[in-house]
């Protein structure tokens, strides 16, 4: 397979600076390079305010970004966008979002918030059919499309969240962090429903939660983001199996255990960066394999496999 | 499967009785006819329409119909007269009689120059609901407007369409009004104009307040990327959710509007005589309140009413507007 095909998403070097005055600017993202294979699920796991959101909002084009490339696809979508770049994007990478009750107009009826994906001008039978039937795929019934948002429990808003998500049939869905506003049972269910779509539509996730668990749960490959750095990245078993970095080690520890006689012998590690020495700037993408990424000097590297 | 989560044990959901698919309006009146203070207020707006429109022509009586042997008659309706009330007496005697009109009936009496005060009345609630409604509508047209367009797009625009409202607000209402009236010459369109432009200033800035807050809710950032375009953006995501309080806005502003043209009426800047609104009726019968108390008691009671079944209308028609209310 060539790489056109192979990888659906390629973010090099992307930064995004939000300006605040004339002296300031918050460093949301700076400098984060990854590729998505198509058909897998990319993890995208970092504390609060470390710059998730803000990367996903970027490749989906909600902000212009400060510098760097993104291509869909083989096509640059980084610079100023033309009408046509803006509508080959939005026919292609839809949105997740994470607060389900937000995320949906409360003025509008079901059936109009999974609609607006469509062109306008689709006859009206024809449309209602195509939401029906996106409806039933995400297990709500046809009978909930006349009524409102907040007729709904959360889990349900999730599910209309992603009935208008893939109605326009997009291959590279962004998922920001749409499970972590359910309870546990309910999580479970709308991640099997997104599995379920995947293997069906051959769709690409990028997947951004804060908790690692679940990421190690459905994603292929995971990126570990710290103060708007990747600081390694890799596929599932590289980043449980044998993290290098520092703060993943911290965010691995971090995860409670399901057996009741190890949980309380788990250790969670500290991560202080500064105090350890650590300057992101300094530091360089290194490839441990193929897929393994860190972000380290050469001193940093020897001291973290050693 | 291995790979999916499963359930230790799982009950049907409840079934769900379909929702009839109504369109938008038949559920906003179908709410609406549910409250019955809304409702009552809204036929109480209604009558006052109607006799805005047919009360003139059923009198008997112009507007401006001036007869000095009939001043200051008190009301006599027919029928009601038998029950001791309206019966055209003031202190044990009948007027109508001793001035010779025994045959007439003046439903809400005459004011002093003898003009029929019910056929007065009724022009005066024409010209006052033509003020109140054409300046709550221009008040709103022009402050939403303003408002979204300076709150969506930020920035530049933003900052000078700022500035440029704290300069209005920066003066008084009443200079403005009146140096507008006194400029445009009394009437009722200058009053109309007047009142547009003064009361604009609020709701652009509470538009711009929600809109600023609903620009960055998920569901508009969910529109963007579906490729809505924005005038959809504005009327479709962000307008219907600041509609509720645009409304109360302008539902308190018909009053206003009203109340500030009877102020108007009081200095002498009105509508200007012979014509009647209901707040220059209120002022005429204010100057003779302690002999003749009815050619008062009778505009402002209306006028009060007036005011309370819009209020009532604007709270019912928010509430029938807003579907978070509306139960399955
Ligand atoms: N529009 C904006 N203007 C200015 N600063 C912003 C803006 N959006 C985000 N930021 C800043 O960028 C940083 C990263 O924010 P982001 O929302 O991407 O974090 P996150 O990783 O998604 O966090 P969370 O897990 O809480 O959602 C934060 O410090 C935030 O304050
Ligand atoms: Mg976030």
């Amino acid at each position: 397979m060539n790489t056109v095909n192979d990888n659906i998403l390629e973010v090099r070097d992307l930064k995004q600076h939000f300006r605040i005055d004339r002296r300031h600017s918050v460093k949301a993202v700076d400098g984060v390079s990854f590729t998505i294979k198509r058909g897998s699920t990319f993890g995208l796991v970092g504390e609060s305010g470390s710059g998730k959101s803000t990367i996903g909002r970027t490749v989906i084009r909600l902000y212009a970004p400060t510098c760097g490339s993104v291509k869909l696809n083989g096509r640059e979508l980084g610079g100023k966008l033309t009408l046509q770049m803006k509508q080959y994007l939005t026919g292609r990478v839809q949105m997740i979002f994470q607060d389900p009750m937000a995320s949906l107009n409360p003025r509008k009826k079901i059936i109009d918030i999974v609609a607006e994906g469509l062109d306008s001008n689709k006859p009206r039978g024809e449309r209602n059919e195509l939401v029906y039937a996106q409806l039933e795929r995400v297990g709500l019934s046809r009978e909930f499309a006349g009524r409102y948002p907040h007729m709904f429990s959360g889990g349900q808003r999730q599910r209309v969240g992603i009935a208008r998500a893939i109605i326009t049939d997009p291959e590279l869905i962004i998922a920001d962090e749409c499970i972590s506003a359910l309870d546990m049972s309910i999580q479970a269910q709308v991640v099997n429903l997104m599995k379920d779509l995947q293997t069906e539509r051959g769709l690409t996730y990028l997947f951004i939660a804060h908790d690692l668990s679940m990421v190690k749960y459905i994603s292929d490959y995971i990126g570990v983001l710290h103060m708007g750095r990747l600081v390694e990245s890799g596929t599932k078993d590289d980043i449980f199996q044998n993290p290098i970095h520092p703060y993943t080690k911290s965010l691995i520890s971090a995860i409670p255990e399901p057996n009741p006689l190890t949980e309380p012998h788990r250790i969670s590690r500290v991560y202080d960066a500064p105090a350890q020495g650590i300057v992101y700037a300094n530091g360089t993408e290194r490839y441990l394999t193929d897929t393994h990424m860190v972000l380290a000097t050469d001193g940093e590297l020897e001291t973290w496999i050693a | 499967m291995t790979d999916r989560f499963a359930f230790a044990a799982r009950d049907n959901a409840a079934a769900d009785k379909p929702v009839e698919n109504k369109p938008r309006w038949a559920e906003t009146i179908a709410v609406f006819s549910k409250n019955k203070g809304a409702v009552i207020g809204f036929a109480f707006l209604l009558l006052m329409i109607i006799l805005a429109i047919a009360g003139p022509m059923v009198s008997g009586y112009t507007y401006d119909g001036i007869e000095l042997s009939r001043q200051n008659l008190p009301p006599r309706i027919q029928g009601i007269e038998r029950l001791g009330i309206f019966n055209g007496t003031l202190g044990d005697r009948n007027m109508y009689e001793a001035k010779g009109y025994g045959g007439s009936y003046f439903w809400f009496g005459t004011d002093k120059l003898g003009r029929d005060l019910f056929t007065r009345f009724c022009c005066g609630v024409r010209i006052s609901l033509i003020i109140g409604a054409i300046s709550a509508l221009l008040n709103m047209i022009i402050g939403v407007a303003f408002g979204l367009v300076s709150g969506y797009y930020g920035g530049k625009p933003d900052l000078l369409m700022q500035r440029f409202i704290e300069v209005l607000n920066g003066i008084p209402t009443l200079v403005i009004v009146s140096l507008l009236v006194i400029v445009l010459k009394p009437g009722m369109m200058s009053i109309i104009i007047t009142m547009g432009l003064a009361q604009w200033t609020g709701t652009a800035r509470l538009v711009r307040a929600n809109t600023l807050r609903l620009k960055e809710t998920e569901h508009v950032l969910a529109s963007k990327t579906l490729g809505t375009s924005t005038v959809k953006i504005l009327f479709r995501e962000i307008f219907p959710n600041l509609l509720s309080s645009v409304i109360v806005i302008a539902m308190m502003s018909v009053p206003g509007a009203i109340f500030m043209e009877a102020f108007l009426s009081f200095v002498g800047l009105g509508i200007p005589n012979p014509e009647a609104s209901l707040g220059s009726l209120i002022n005429d019968g204010y100057q003779s309140m302690l002999l003749y108390p009815f050619q008062m008691t009778i505009p402002a009671v209306f006028f009060a009413l007036l005011m309370l079944a819009l209020n009532i209308i604007g709270d019912g028609l928010r509430d029938a507007l807003d579907p978070t209310q509306r139960q399955i």
